[in-house]
């Protein structure tokens, strides 16, 4: 069943299925190594996990055939509401409000749960002749030569390809494996996540509250419910989270605000220790790196998965390109044209989110006011605003042609 | 030469040298830097003209081609990959076993000689698609080369031909630039006097028995660090394509 041509990705997550699809859209075999079974990963049930999708990330899941399925249960992003708050305040009179109105390419994204999307893509990866996917094993080494790569499975069997794609996370096994180290750090603060009902229909509009503890976001699922990232100082998080759901509900409130009418839990209750996790190199001996594997970055303005698949998109076009010129797919040459592309844009990415959290999750009277005075420039300049609402929806910078909603 | 009959520290040197040619940022760093625009102008004219899908599993299956000046196999190995018949050919016997260990090592079967065009065409033999990267601005008397590669073709058969102009340009750029400031090639690698005008060397194709139908540019981008093809600048190094008339 594997062949030495095969590419090998390990992590059958999001990033792992969106690239298999994508590669093997383009005519390529591609083996799908996962330490879950199957089964476990298509039944989850709803968790209160979701997604919030920029427009190119929309784009390419619809470019590599998943969108259909999920399309229908996707709460389409229409504004986005920023502002600056205090626990029992409310808003402050100045706020971002980005209005999908303003750029012609439609909603500035998609709200999606990770119950749909781990299905949408578990179903198109089973549908496809070219992906072989190899569930409920762990990887225990492997080895990039020159002439190709080996992976060894905890039950003992080897699996060769031509190129190893590490997309097992933020711990990424595969990274540490081939010897890469990680720079980051803790943020000291720990996201507390999940699903909430309310009275009154949200409208499309998403809303991030910036509150000196750290940033609460509020995210519009279909129907009349809302996924909420909301993060604290770690020990208040933790604190938060054991409390029953009256008690963790009487924390929410005074934060949410009253704009939604009554609000209750509508799913499980989760928390992610917030850090900053860059590789130092996104590649190695016929081996890449993508998602948070290479870069897991602070989750404040929704950029982790747009981020990930954005690598996807940019190494199935890199080595689309290369085997289309008879070049080896998996090396040097080729891998470093995928760093190139990816490593600048992210750690941009990763110190912009860090420093708007730095600034952002803070009380000093200085600071808000100047924040303050900063979105009411940035709310009154049109030019500007366009520009933000098109980073927001993954817009800008030297799109791969997947997020431009075309074929590798 | 098979492996067996090199010893045992002749391979761990070869291996090495093949290394050392395949290695994107050392020795051979430009020829590297160049490779994908090359590879784009020929498997774009090969796809072109034998009406071969670029996109499809061994597009080129079928296709027998000549490699002269192979060198460390930069572009034989990628041919083969696209599943044409290679034979690369190099005058310098040192780089056979080379471009021999590295085909090896990427499970390619690539039929490496140590030989000239002058010879391949001496002993009769015929390709669909001639190489000539690079070459025609280091050989004594290029007539007779082309000539030779004219006769290596099968009728309607595809030459594509690069080198270098010849202009106050091309000296800076060529020689002061890439031999004298950046080091990426040793001194004394090109003589200016050598290098050939497109006008030349279409008249010289011409005169060879072939028939020229495309000429462009490789131009490198300082700013951007990287190689492009241009239809307009042919000032430095550009690339021709030529066809053998069919019967």
């Amino acid at each position: 069943m594997n062949r030495s041509t095969d590419i090998l990705v390990v992590g059958g997550g999001l990033n792992g299925p969106a690239l298999a699809l994508a590669l093997a859209q383009a005519g390529f075999p591609v083996t799908v190594i996962d330490a879950l079974a199957e089964d476990t990963r298509k039944d989850a049930g709803f968790d209160g996990r979701a997604y919030a999708l920029a427009l190119a990330s929309q784009r390419l899941l619809s470019a590599i055939g998943v969108w259909e399925a999920v399309a229908d249960e996707a709460q389409p992003m229409l504004e986005i509401k920023v502002s600056d708050g205090r626990a029992g305040e409310g808003p402050s009179p100045f706020f971002l409000h980005f209005d999908h109105g303003e750029i012609e390419e439609g909603p500035m994204g998609y709200m999606v749960e990770d119950r749909h999307l781990r299905r949408a893509f578990l179903d198109a990866m089973d549908a496809s002749p070219l992906i072989t996917q190899v569930n409920g094993s762990r990887v225990v080494g492997q080895h990039g030569t020159p002439g190709g790569v080996s992976v060894d499975l905890d039950n003992g069997d080897r699996l060769d390809g031509a190129l190893l794609v590490g997309c097992d996370g933020r711990l990424s096994g595969t990274a540490s494996r081939a010897g890469i180290r990680r720079t980051g750090w803790d943020y000291g603060q720990t996201a507390l996540v999940c699903a909430i009902s309310h009275e009154m229909p949200h409208e499309g509009i998403a809303h991030q509250f910036f509150m000196p503890p750290g940033p609460l976001a509020i995210l519009p699922l279909t129907g009349n419910r809302s996924s909420i990232v909301w993060s604290e100082r770690t020990a208040e998080a933790l604190r938060i989270n054991a409390l029953d759901d009256a008690g963790y509900l009487e924390m929410l409130r005074p934060r949410f605000g009253d704009f939604l009418g009554e609000i209750g839990l509508a799913g499980a209750r989760f928390t992610y220790p917030l850090g900053l996790s860059l590789a130092n190199s996104f590649i190695g001996e016929r081996l890449a790196l993508v998602g948070d594997a290479a870069h897991g970055v602070h989750p404040i303005a929704g950029q982790g998965l747009n981020a990930g698949l954005r690598d996807v998109a940019a190494l199935a076009e890199v080595l689309a390109d290369a085997s289309r010129r008879g070049e080896d797919m998996g090396g040097r040459q080729v891998l470093e044209r995928y760093q190139q592309w990816r490593r600048f844009d992210t750690a941009t990415l990763a110190l912009a989110t860090d420093a708007f959290n730095r600034l952002f999750s803070n009380d000093n009277p200085l600071l808000r006011l100047g924040r303050d005075i900063g979105m009411g420039l940035v709310n009154a300049a049109p030019a500007l605003r366009r520009t933000f609402i098109r980073e927001a929806a993954g817009l800008t910078g030297d799109l791969p042609r997947l997020m431009q909603g075309k074929r590798v | 030469m098979t492996q067996s009959t090199i010893d045992a520290a002749e391979v761990a040197k070869f291996e090495a040298m093949a290394a050392e040619w395949w290695d994107p940022t050392g020795k051979f760093k430009p020829l590297h830097m160049m490779n994908p625009c090359r590879l784009d102008y020929i498997t774009r004219q090969i796809a072109g003209e034998f009406d071969r899908d670029l996109s499809a599993p061994k597009p080129f299956a079928g296709l027998r081609l000549l490699d002269i000046g192979c060198g460390g196999g930069l572009l034989s190995e990628p041919m083969a990959r696209l599943g044409a018949e290679v034979v690369g050919a190099d005058a310098a016997e040192r780089n056979i076993p080379v471009a021999q260990i590295h085909a090896e090592q990427s499970g390619l079967d690539i039929d490496y000689r140590n030989t000239t065009a002058e010879a391949l065409a001496a002993a009769g033999e015929q390709f669909d698609v001639v190489l000539n990267m690079e070459v025609v601005e280091h050989v004594a008397d290029p007539l007779a080369y082309l000539t030779a590669c004219h006769d290596l073709l099968r009728p309607g058969g595809l030459h594509i031909c690069s080198t270098i102009n010849r202009n106050p340009k091309s000296y800076a750029v060529a020689i002061v630039g890439a031999e004298v400031v950046m080091r990426w090639l040793p001194r004394g690698t090109h003589d200016w006097a050598k290098f050939i005008t497109p006008d030349e060397l279409v008249a010289l194709l011409g005169e060879a028995g072939l028939e020229p139908v495309d000429r462009k540019g490789f131009v490198f981008n300082p700013l951007l660090w990287s190689w492009s093809i241009s239809a307009r600048d042919l000032s430095v190094n550009y690339v021709t394509a030529s066809l053998k008339p069919a019967a």
